[in-house]
């Protein structure tokens, strides 16, 4: 595995662009726009003030540059680099800010969530959505980018809009049955859009695409309930990750649970296959990876750092006990992500030093990230038989 | 004196008794064991008293027994018997008040030892009882001990058991507490949550009031603006259009429409799902059909019922099989019928499978018993039998085909005819008598011939002298008439030259030469006789041309009228004669049938000769 030098970064803003041919990484208040291949630095922008977050538009023609403190947006143009564009929000103030799907719109989160301001690059137009939800996740697209469900709350109770993103018509606007929507999320085929409770009750609801409600679930009453959401690329199943550390697998034809997954603290089932790292320096690993679909084979050893070898079951995993009385314990299913082709699922239980994961578009290997260790995880899938090699990279 | 020492001594003797007994149990002291002695030694006086009184001290031995008396009792402490002496050598003379003194004390120790020996007497009496008592105590409290250590063992294990609840209910509440404990957390955690929820909320609401008494304030503000370069086109490259009454519809119809086309995708996979499915299903009850089909041929005694239903419903599942494949759809009523036949086939294959453990576990576990259990070891053995018996039925099947064949084939005299004779004997018999039949008609007809040769001759006889008499009066006619016919001549003499003659070797020959006019004779014609059978082959080969023969003889008995003269060769049969036909055709060496008839028909000119293959 080779690795390239090691480019500035603040703020941990890197991203490659939609068609995977550029990688925009910010520096304090410098936009570096490099090719993939060459890592050559394409382009190189400025910005008025640090910038806060980073966004390619769909189409990778253009990147937005936020500016939370001075309320700024500034959108550069790859095509043309002395195209400029500065969106101010001024007294309003900015919270969050993204693209629409078809990259000709910005959304703006106004402070204090008092309303969502539409800017339009196309035409002067401005559109205003009032009352939206300060919730994670209030914002979701459609994969086809048709649609967009916005979270709301007026008068202490909790509303969904559906958009038509074309020309921003509101097409549904219907209350869900929520005690504090924490957030939303379309399926993948963009007809179901799960809708879920506040951490302190579990609820998830399933809202068709045109504002019926078709299913709710929840799995249990009075401890705290989900953690995160995610769909399966194929859109049948909804995997629901709560703070009991188990996954509950949802499917799209009876939105009923069809499987749970826990995450016990030892490890006895001798089908999983259990990697360790093997402890040469005393800092936290990365923990250990089980499949659910057994597995055999060690790990090769590339570098001469550290490597994997096959615990034997029955393998306890080192867990801190999290300080529960605080809020937002760090228990409980943080990360969920399925592979490509929905045949597997990874999730991260408790406080692993696990930052992000995410599967290979191929679906045969996946990438774990750390604070300061990348983790690659190969899957043989004809054997099932996956390797784990690690690398050692330094602080990016 | 006597009877109170005779009524002490018993008592003295039952209360040693007892003493004794008490020794054995209890130990005594020393002090009573010497009073015993004491006692023991204190009688002397036996029953005989007086006896012992006179033994002691006789007439004689006055003197010695006074001494020794003397010496006893100085020894005991008593002043000596005798006066003081003056001289040592004198004798010394005895001391009566000394012996009165003595007397008395001596008696008066006898009171006391008595007296003694009554305390003692009744406090050994005593003791005795209260041993009695203390030992009935003792045995009471021994029962007592074991009544109340039994009770105590009773008490322990239900303290014990009391003590095993106690932990269960200090468990329960344990976990009860647990319980509690957790739901407390749980609620504090939610608290926290709510709390530090709280908390957020009331900081942006401050910032917001803080803000917002900012922008109050503060008149100058900034302007909300976007500058932009230039208007970038839209992704699409269409231009924008206006949001009216028609967009919302179509938007509508969209989503509408992407709606409908996911329920519709779904809905395919599903009836794909469910074809394959129930394709699946299907099949898999017809294998079990077939596979609990081939029950109905072996019937067991025991699953008596079970074959009855399966025969049933393997009848009833045949007729839904086909029901079902014929509509192959989704409707209500088919799916259930399919699922309700498979849940009955699967019942009866698993009521089937279980009962073949039973029996397989019962072989194992019981051995032989079962009648309807073949054991392994049976089952092979009847397999071997069985196959034995496969064997020599084949070899049997072989030997006979030989058998066949060697018949069948051309063999030597000896062994046809041996073979001739032990396979035809009846037939040789038979065929015998029908020979002598045959003979016997033979020579009636031989007879008859002759008649007829000679009613024949005579015919002809009658006939020429007949024919003469017509010349004659022809003659006269023609004379008469004068005219002349030849052919009627010619005629005449044809007619006359068949009619006349009785040699068949002209006959033959006239009769190969065309008829131009078919006479028929109708007066009794000559008839052939044909010669059949008369050459029965020296070797017949098979039993069939044997058979043969026989039945073309009775053909012959049956159809044969006339008999012809031996014309004939061997082998060749044909009828050659002016008035008859026949066709007699036998294969000798074949077992084709025979083929015989023999039909005489009486025409004038048809002559048919058979030349046999």
């Amino acid at each position: 595995m080779n690795f390239s030098e090691v480019f500035k970064l603040s703020s941990l803003l890197c991203k490659f662009s939609p068609d995977g041919k550029y990688l925009a990484s910010c520096v304090q208040y410098r936009l570096v726009v490099r090719d993939v291949n060459t890592l050559q630095i394409l382009q190189l922008y400025t910005c008025l003030d640090q910038i806060q977050h980073i966004e390619w538009s769909a189409d990778s023609l253009f990147i937005l540059c936020a500016m939370y403190k001075r309320g700024l947006v500034q959108v550069w143009s790859l095509e043309q680099p002395e195209w400029h564009c500065k969106i101010d929000e001024g007294s309003a103030g900015l919270v969050a800010s993204c693209w629409s799907p078809d990259g000709r719109h910005i959304l703006n989160t106004t402070e204090f969530h008092l309303r969502i301001t539409v800017w339009s690059l196309c035409t002067k137009s401005i559109s205003y959505i009032k009352y939206p939800k300060a919730c994670l996740q209030g914002i979701t697209f459609t994969r086809n980018g048709r649609y967009m469900a916005l979270a709301e709350r007026r008068d202490c109770k909790d509303y969904v809009s559906i958009f038509v993103c074309s020309d921003w018509q509101l097409l549904r606007h219907f209350d869900t049955d929520t005690q504090d929507l924490t957030g939303i999320e379309w399926a993948p085929n963009g007809c179901v859009l799960a809708v879920w409770d506040t951490c302190l009750e579990y609820k998830i609801l399933l809202y068709s695409l045109d504002g019926r409600l078709l299913s709710a679930y929840s799995a249990y009453e009075w401890s705290l309930g989900i953690k995160s959401v995610a769909w399966s690329p194929s859109s049948q199943f909804l995997a629901v990750g709560s703070y009991d550390g188990k996954v509950r697998i949802l499917n799209h034809v009876t939105w009923k649970m069809i499987t749970e997954f826990g995450h016990p603290a030892t490890i006895n089932n001798p089908k999983t296959v259990v990697y360790k790292e093997a402890q040469k320096s005393p800092q936290l690993g990365l923990g250990c990876l089980s499949f659910p679909p057994p597995g055999a084979g060690a790990g090769p050893l590339p570098s001469s750092e550290s490597k994997y070898e096959i615990a034997s079951v029955p393998v306890s995993l080192q867990t801190l006990k999290p300080v529960t009385d605080r809020a937002n314990p760090k228990i409980g299913i943080g990360m969920l992500a399925f592979s490509p082709d929905s045949y597997f699922l990874a999730t991260r239980n408790g406080d692993f030093a696990v930052l992000s994961l995410c599967w290979h578009l191929s679906g045969d290997s996946m990438a774990l990230l750390s604070k300061d260790h990348v983790c690659l995880c190969f899957l043989e899938t004809e054997a099932a038989v996956s390797t784990a090699c690690r690398q050692l990279g330094g602080r990016t | 004196m006597g009877d109170w020492m005779t009524v002490t001594d018993r008592g003295l003797s039952s209360e040693s008794k007892t003493i004794s007994q008490y020794t054995s149990e209890i130990k005594m002291s020393p002090s009573s064991l010497y009073s015993q002695q004491v006692l023991c030694s204190s009688i002397p006086l036996s029953k005989n008293v007086h006896s012992f009184f006179s033994a002691f001290c006789t007439e004689d031995n006055i003197e010695q027994s006074v001494s020794y008396l003397d010496q006893e009792l100085t020894t005991f402490g008593f002043p000596s018997l005798y006066e003081e002496s003056k001289g040592k050598e004198t004798k010394r003379e005895l001391n009566i008040v000394a012996v009165l003194n003595c007397m008395n004390e001596l008696l008066v120790l006898q009171r006391k030892n008595l007296l003694a020996q009554e305390n003692v007497e009744t406090q050994n009496l005593k003791l005795g009882s209260d041993m009695d008592h203390l030992q009935s105590c003792y045995s009471k409290l021994k029962e007592q001990l074991e009544t109340s250590r039994r009770e105590m063992i009773g008490l322990q294990e239900r303290d014990r058991q009391l003590q095993c609840k106690n932990r269960n209910l200090h468990q329960l509440l344990k976990n009860e507490k647990d319980e509690v404990q957790k739901l407390q957390n749980i609620i504090a955690s939610r608290a926290t949550q709510y709390n530090h929820d709280m908390k957020r909320k009331e900081r942006e609401y401050n910032k917001l009031k803080e803000r917002l008494h900012q922008l109050v304030m503060n008149k100058k503000d900034k302007k909300i603006a976007m500058d932009i370069l230039n208007y970038v086109g839209r992704a699409d490259g269409k231009r924008g259009s206006w949001r009216t009454g028609k967009t919302e519809a179509r938007n509508e119809d969209e989503m509408y429409k992407i709606l409908l086309n996911d329920y519709e995708y779904r809905q395919k996979q599903i009836l794909m799902e469910n074809a394959e499915l129930k394709k699946v299903l299907q099949q898999m009850k017809k294998e079990m059909i077939s596979l609990l089909s081939p029950q109905k041929k072996k019937p067991r005694e025991r699953v008596d019922d079970s074959t009855g239903t399966v025969i049933s419903d393997v009848e009833e599942d045949a007729g839904e099989l086909s029901r079902e494949s014929m509509w192959d759809l989704s409707c209500e009523t088919v799916r259930e019928q399919l699922t309700n036949s498979i849940r009955k086939q699967w019942r009866i294959l698993k009521s089937h499978v279980e009962k073949l453990d039973n029996q397989v576990s019962k072989v194992h576990l019981e051995g032989f018993n079962d009648e309807d259990v073949i054991s392994r070891q049976d089952h092979e053995q009847e397999t071997e039998k069985l196959e034995l018996e496969i064997q020599q039925c084949k070899e049997m099947i072989k030997t006979q085909q030989q058998l066949l064949q060697q018949l069948a084939t051309a063999c030597d005299d000896d062994t046809t005819s041996l073979l001739r004779d032990c396979y035809l004997l009846e037939e040789k018999e038979r065929l015998k008598e029908e020979w002598s039949l045959f003979k016997e008609q033979k020579k009636n007809f031989e007879r008859e011939r002759r008649s007829f040769t000679e009613a024949a001759i005579r015919l002809g006889l009658e006939r020429k002298a007949f024919e003469e008499e017509r010349a004659s009066w022809l003659k006269q006619q023609f004379l008469n008439m004068t005219t002349f016919d030849h052919q009627n001549s010619e005629n005449v003499k044809l007619f006359s030259a068949f009619s006349g003659s009785s040699d068949w070797d002209n006959l033959t020959v006239h009769s190969r030469q065309p008829q131009k006019k078919p006479h028929s004779v109708s007066n009794g014609s000559p008839v052939c006789m044909s010669k059949l059978t008369k050459s029965l082959p020296a070797s017949p080969s098979t039993s069939d041309f044997c058979q043969t023969r026989s039945c073309i003889s009775e053909h012959s008995s049956i159809n044969v009228l006339n008999i012809t003269p031996e014309e004939i060769k061997p082998n060749q049969v044909g009828g050659e004669c002016t008035n008859q036909k026949w066709s007699v055709a036998s294969r000798p060496g074949s077992q084709e049938g025979c083929y015989s008839g023999c039909s005489l028909t009486y025409t004038n000119s048809h002559v048919e000769k058979d030349d046999l293959p």
